[in-house]
């Protein structure tokens, strides 16, 4: 990957979003920045707009609505913005494959570089998931 | 003099979920405002007459993370009711144990939010590390930190395993010093009563009148709680208090949360000492055709499970109505009128579970657009800023 | 404080012209079947009158008519009255109750999106869940509901 993305992934700024989900794995995601998993040492923090964002976090199992405002605010992030799908209904809509307001998985709408499975994934899975893709940013 | 409209959301920090809340605002006063749902429905009442009665159980859980257990628990009993039938002790002493521990976490979650909301970032951690403590005794009595599967029409799933009770007893009492400090902290602190008192009133005819449910309603006076109304599980065999304030206001609704925490503590303290041996699952065969409603009260007022049977092992119809559904439009009674300051924090007082509720709209916006999201969260922190200096404090 | 006997008695002699059926299922469960034209009037006595709180009101495809169940409390005595209301399936339609209580205004708002039933006089018919783009006249929750969107993928590409 390019030396832009090497570097900001020393210390990214993750935006977390949801496109509809039941919340579990948007916990999951605020316990990672509590003083018990705690990634704020690594340099991670949670942003409060796209446009400061090196990491996009999608949960959530893209209903009608959501998706297009998803595409919107993808569009508005900086590039290079590596995006990260947490959690079964982000991955491939898990248990909502035959929703009525669920037509299209996430990577139809836009590129995933890492998912990470589990309903919901623990902080650890979490973190895991995140430093397999700095290792693999890093070529490591 | 010219008003301005603010939109919070979809994806507010704030609030982990998506919603889209327009504000219409007269230089500080908010003059009305409007709620957008549907960023979050997913067909679920659809869903569940695809699958079996037992495995919509998996479904109905993944409503809610916060609170995984309520719907369960209401649409098992609801179930129970087609036939009806009542399951053995075991399972409701089991089954009350987890919903009240899921009580105390989805309570400190939303103090550690409400925290936040205040600008006490200290609390916000504080209570979410304390927070974890019970998850990892939920995790010894299910197996998981959020998504149990212990619900089953007729019973639980699994049995509690009594190897492990000294140790969910260490933990349980291993929290209560912290929240006797935490409740002396914030009940006592001048700010936080500057800050909180009289905002946010939502009159007990306005609580009736939307038929509010929860600590929303009980904050206003409203005595209802279905544990004590219509008793099931182990709530009749327990001895405790249902709290009840007068006020309507966030201090009301804060302080109830925080007196319900011990609440809770009682009644599972007293479940796992009293726990009866015996079978934990009826094993329902069929279901016959009719109709049941399984209600229970869920950490943010009651949930309500209808469903209909048609002889065959699928629900003909389910209809799923969880609490937020009726306290969402309060909104409209007890923001307008407050300053945009306290917007964050009225919004954040009926502790809204939006999956819950599996709606929102959209609305349009019209009007110059003067603050972000973020910028809301800025402006109450602001406000405790500011009173902290005014009043003297540190 | 009036007791179970005493408020089913009130109801059906009230409303004697307007109850098709009663069915008392359980001591907590009351099912009554009423006439459509007589839901605000029977809906307001038990909310107003007898300080019932209402619950939710549940739209049901019944296949060969619609059925709305509105579900009410009456904590003192622990039972719950449902309501029960059967509408023609063509044009499913009935008057709006959200003029006399506020808690029912969003429930009308979704059965009316969700299963195609009309809310006469309701103050602020609009959509409530589905998307701008959800075309009208398919309506999810009805039996005979089939997928429109020819973009969705049904299966997990394996």
């Amino acid at each position: 990957m390019s030396f832009a993305v090497n570097a900001l992934l020393k210390s990214p700024w993750v935006f977390h979003l949801s496109t509809g989900s039941c919340n579990n794995c948007d916990i999951e995601i605020l316990d990672c920045l509590t003083p018990r998993y705690d990634i704020e040492r690594f340099g991670m923090l949670l942003v409060g707009s796209i446009k400061h964002a090196d990491v996009l976090l999608v949960t959530g199992s893209c209903n009608r609505k959501s998706a297009g405002r998803l595409k919107t605010l993808y569009e508005q992030a900086p590039q290079p913005c590596v995006v990260v799908a947490i959690g079964e209904c982000s991955l491939s809509r898990g248990l909502f494959i035959h929703s009525y307001n669920c037509p299209v998985p996430l990577d139809k709408i836009i590129p995933v570089s890492v998912y990470i499975p589990g309903c919901p994934p623990k902080p650890e899975a979490i973190i895991g998931g995140v430093v397999k893709l700095i290792q693999k940013v890093k070529g490591t | 003099m010219a008003k301005s409209v603010i939109p919070i959301g979809p994806w507010h920090p704030l609030q982990e979920e998506p919603e889209f809340f327009t504000l219409t605002v007269d230089g500080e006063t908010v003059e009305d405002i409007d709620v957008s749902v549907g960023y979050n429905h997913r067909g679920i009442e659809k869903l569940s007459e695809m699958k079996s009665f037992d495995q919509a159980t998996f479904v109905i859980e993944r409503i809610c993370g916060i609170c995984s257990t309520s719907h369960p628990f209401a649409y098992t009993m609801a179930v129970e009711d087609v036939i009806p039938v009542e399951v053995p002790d075991r399972a409701k002493y089991i089954r009350t144990i987890v919903a009240e521990t899921e009580r105390i976490h989805s309570h400190l979650l939303w103090l550690g939010l409400a925290g936040h909301f205040l600008g006490y970032n200290t609390i916000y951690h504080w209570v979410w590390k304390l927070r974890e403590e019970i998850l990892d005794v939920l995790e010894m009595l299910t197996g998981n930190r959020q998504n149990y599967a212990m619900f089953k029409p007729g019973g639980v799933r699994r049995d509690v395993n009594t190897d492990n009770v000294p140790l969910i007893l260490k933990k349980i009492d291993g929290i209560i010093p912290t929240v006797n400090r935490l409740k002396k902290a914030i009940l006592d602190d001048p700010v936080l009563h500057a800050r909180l008192k009289g905002i946010g009133i939502l009159t007990k005819e306005e609580a009736i009148d939307y038929s509010a449910l929860g600590p929303t309603a009980r904050a206003s006076g409203v005595a209802k709680d279905v544990r004590k109304d219509a008793p099931y599980g182990a709530y009749d065999k327990v001895d405790w208090d249902m709290i009840v304030t007068e006020n309507g206001d966030v201090w009301d609704k804060a302080v109830i949360r925080i007196l319900e925490t011990y609440e809770s503590i009682k009644i599972v303290k007293t479940c796992i000492a009293e726990l009866p041996g015996g079978e934990i699952d009826l094993n329902i065969k069929d279901i016959p055709p009719g109709e049941g409603i399984g209600a229970h009260e869920a950490p943010r007022g009651e949930t309500f499970h209808y469903v209909r049977s048609d002889g065959t092992n699928r629900p003909a119809r389910h209809k799923v109505r969880a609490p937020t559904f009726m306290n969402l439009p309060t909104y409209k009674a007890t923001v307008i009128g407050e300053t945009i300051s306290d917007a964050s924090i009225i919004l954040a007082a009926i502790d809204p579970c939006y999956c819950c509720t599996e709606r929102m709209a959209v609305r349009d916006m019209e009007g110059k657009r003067l603050f972000g999201g973020p910028d809301l969260v800025k402006l109450s922190q602001e406000k405790t800023a500011q009173l902290k200096r005014e009043m003297g404090v540190q | 404080m009036r007791t179970r006997e005493q408020v089913l008695k009130d109801l059906q002699t009230r409303f004697k012209d307007d109850i098709v059926d009663l069915l008392d299922k359980s001591p907590k469960r009351v099912y009554m079947e009423i006439k459509p034209e007589a839901i605000v009037r029977i809906g307001s006595y038990i909310f107003k009158d007898l300080e019932a709180r209402f619950n939710i009101a549940s739209g049901v495809d019944a296949r060969s008519h619609i059925e709305i169940l509105y579900h009410f409390s009456l904590e003192y005595i622990n039972l719950l009255i449902s309501l029960r209301v059967k509408l023609d399936r063509e044009k499913p339609s009935i008057d709006s109750l959200a003029n006399s209580f506020k808690a029912v205004n969003w429930v009308e708002r979704e059965m009316s999106e969700l299963l195609g039933i009309e809310f006469k006089g309701h103050p602020e018919m609009k959509r409530l869940l589905l998307p701008e783009e959800w075309p009208e006249g398919v309506y999810p929750l009805r039996a005979d509901y089939e997928e429109w969107d020819k973009n969705a993928i049904r299966d997990r590409g394996v």
